[in-house]
């Protein structure tokens, strides 16, 4: 095996045992992404002085005897986390030239942590896109089929991770942006609950829905990733302080006894039907190793859409604001006056996308439409987690689809934003509930796409997401299949 | 809920975004669509259901009001597109 294959995990023995350095594991991985980016394009900015300075530094610390859970392993982050003194450009041209005077609490746990960071991926502009086709700068490719999307807007980090130009990577899910880029790319993602993981130096997109994610090669390193980065941070003021358990313990291959709730509005008319296949052999799977299979209704489910599109640019419309061309980025040079300043710094800084979210986001909280639009969307919202709450009493964890689709054609969807917009139809509802989910590959379709099992979990009940996804990965070999590039 | 090409104007300098005539016409189209889909919502009952602003039970986090060290203003100022004496330079507000 190629050291840039290897998992975390498998990295970290081999670390440990002395049999290989970090160097030379940091060095495959920059050799990997010299070898296969320029035909996947995950990443926008790469470090690799930065990294191969960290590899060393690891090397001499694992001499010295440390033991630290990331000593040496290079990952990769999404360009929507701040990085002290590398540009943080969220997809965006408004921050082209954006270069953070910070890092954020995730990045500064992933360096006590030991690990060595690669670089930044790709992303839709400000994290607003389920393609990557909203990035200002280029698309990412799938690395199962070059002309397809990896989803979105965490396409660079999970399309990454599938092409092993990084052993594991750190994403953002608002409404899937870690879970439906897994799914169509093959690799595992989690978003954890909200609050569990600090958001402090994660530039915002929608408030009350933002959450860091981690991708991994296999359920282990997505629970290893998890641990390093969850945490109660006072600099993060919706950040909850209460401990963060033993994720790696948390890995049993057992699901006996455990209740697995099947909701029926999961499977819907216009899903293609090989990831209905798949998902249903999965969960007869999960059964025939002793979990209940329980049907369950979350009947606000269709509603999740425009509740999600309502309250989300609404956020964004005001997180945005920020961007005035005054304190960093973009600045449209010849303005008559202040106004003209504004008005076009944000007309030639933001793209297409970015624009309709603020603009629809501004029309919702707008004199006159607040309370048929936003009130009564953060109402629906209540009931959308209402369902959520009743589901839980008759089950542990939700079993489904991430994705109602595997991988589309780049340019099939760009040009119709609800047909995009549908393609997280399935990941919205957690979001909207602030609940864990997670995506693992359960299988692939006709023409050789992943199709990704979501699991989602109670309110900080990642333990036992994990442990049903681990039980699942230990009695399958999907994770061990890898593109052909 | 149609929305029209004044109300798309409307909007448009309400969040400072310049747009052309051609984004004009193509928001005008897609934010309607996407208004309409939203218009499924108002077919639920909400009476008395509280809205959901943050599904964190927190309310108010308060930190003592200590002095703590902040970014030096050079590294602050250092991303701006225009600055001077230590300070943000924008247009002129009041003639």
């Amino acid at each position: 095996m190629k050291l840039h294959e290897l998992t975390i995990h498998q990295a970290r023995s081999l670390l440990k045992s002395g049999e290989i350095s970090a160097l030379e594991l940091t060095t495959a991985a920059i050799d990997r992404i010299l070898q296969v980016d320029n035909e996947v394009k995950a990443y926008l900015t790469l470090t690799p002085e930065q990294a191969l300075e960290q590899a060393r530094q690891a090397d001499a610390r694992w001499d010295a005897g440390e033991d630290i859970p990331l000593l040496g392993i290079p990952l990769a982050i999404k360009d929507v986390i701040c990085t002290e003194g590398i540009p943080t450009t969220c997809g965006s041209k408004i921050l082209e030239n954006f270069i953070p005077p910070y890092s954020a609490t995730v990045i500064e746990r992933l360096r006590a942590a030991g690990a060595v960071i690669l670089g930044k991926t790709n992303t839709d502009e400000f994290a607003m896109g389920s393609s990557t086709e909203n990035s200002a700068y280029f698309t990412t490719h799938n690395p199962w089929d070059l002309s397809r999307v990896p989803g979105g807007s965490s396409g660079g980090s999970a399309a990454a991770i599938a092409a092993d130009e990084c052993l594991g990577a750190l994403g953002s899910d608002t409404g899937g942006s870690v879970r439906q880029p897994a799914a169509l790319c093959g690799v595992v993602g989690i978003k954890p609950t909200y609050g569990r993981v600090s958001r402090y130096g994660l530039v915002a997109f929608a408030s009350s829905l933002d959450q860091i994610g981690s991708f991994g090669k296999d359920v282990t390193d997505c629970a290893l990733l998890l641990s390093v980065i969850s945490g109660y941070d006072p600099r993060d003021s919706t950040s909850v302080n209460r401990p963060v358990p033993d994720y790696q313990a948390a890995l049993l291959p057992d699901v006996r006894g455990m209740r697995l709730g099947v909701p029926r509005e999961y499977f819907i008319e216009g899903m293609q039907p090989e990831v209905e296949t798949a998902v249903r052999a999965a969960i007869d799977l999960l059964a025939e190793m002793g979990a209940e299979i329980v049907d369950i209704s979350l009947p606000h489910t269709e509603h999740a859409l425009p509740v999600y599109y309502i309250i989300a640019p609404a956020e964004a419309s005001a997180n945005l604001a920020r961007y005035d061309g005054v304190k960093y980025g973009f600045s449209f040079p010849d303005a008559t006056d202040v106004w003209d300043a504004y008005r076009k710094t944000r007309q030639y800084g933001f793209g297409a996308e970015v624009k309709r979210r603020i603009m629809l986001g501004t029309y919702a909280l707008s004199a006159g439409y607040y309370d048929a639009y936003y009130l009564k969307a953060q109402q629906v919202r209540t009931l959308i987690k209402q369902d959520f709450d009743r589901a839980f009493e008759l089950c542990d964890v939700i079993v489904c689809p991430t994705a109602p689709t595997t991988a589309f054609k780049i340019g099939e969807k760009a040009d119709d934003p609800l047909q995009m917009y549908l393609s997280d139809v399935f990941t919205l509802s957690a979001s909207l509930a602030g609940l864990p989910g997670l995506s693992l590959p359960c299988g692939f379709d006709g023409e050789g796409l992943p199709i990704g099992l979501q699991i989602m979990g109670q309110t900080f009940d990642e333990p036992t997401v994990l442990r049903v996804a681990y039980a699942y990965e230990q009695a399958t070999d999907w994770h061990t299949r890898t593109p052909t590039l | 809920m149609k929305l029209s090409r004044e109300e798309v104007e409307h909007i448009a300098e309400l969040a400072k975004v310049g747009l052309t005539d051609e984004e004009k016409t193509l928001f005008q189209e897609q934010l309607s669509a996407i208004l309409e889909y939203a218009e499924m919502l108002q077919e639920i009952d909400t009476t008395a259901i509280p809205p959901t602003a943050t599904v964190l039970p927190l309310r108010n986090v308060m930190r003592p009001d200590e002095v703590r060290p902040s970014l030096p203003r050079e590294d602050v100022l250092a991303n701006a597109p225009q600055s001077e004496d230590g300070y943000f330079r924008v247009k002129a507000i009041l003639e």
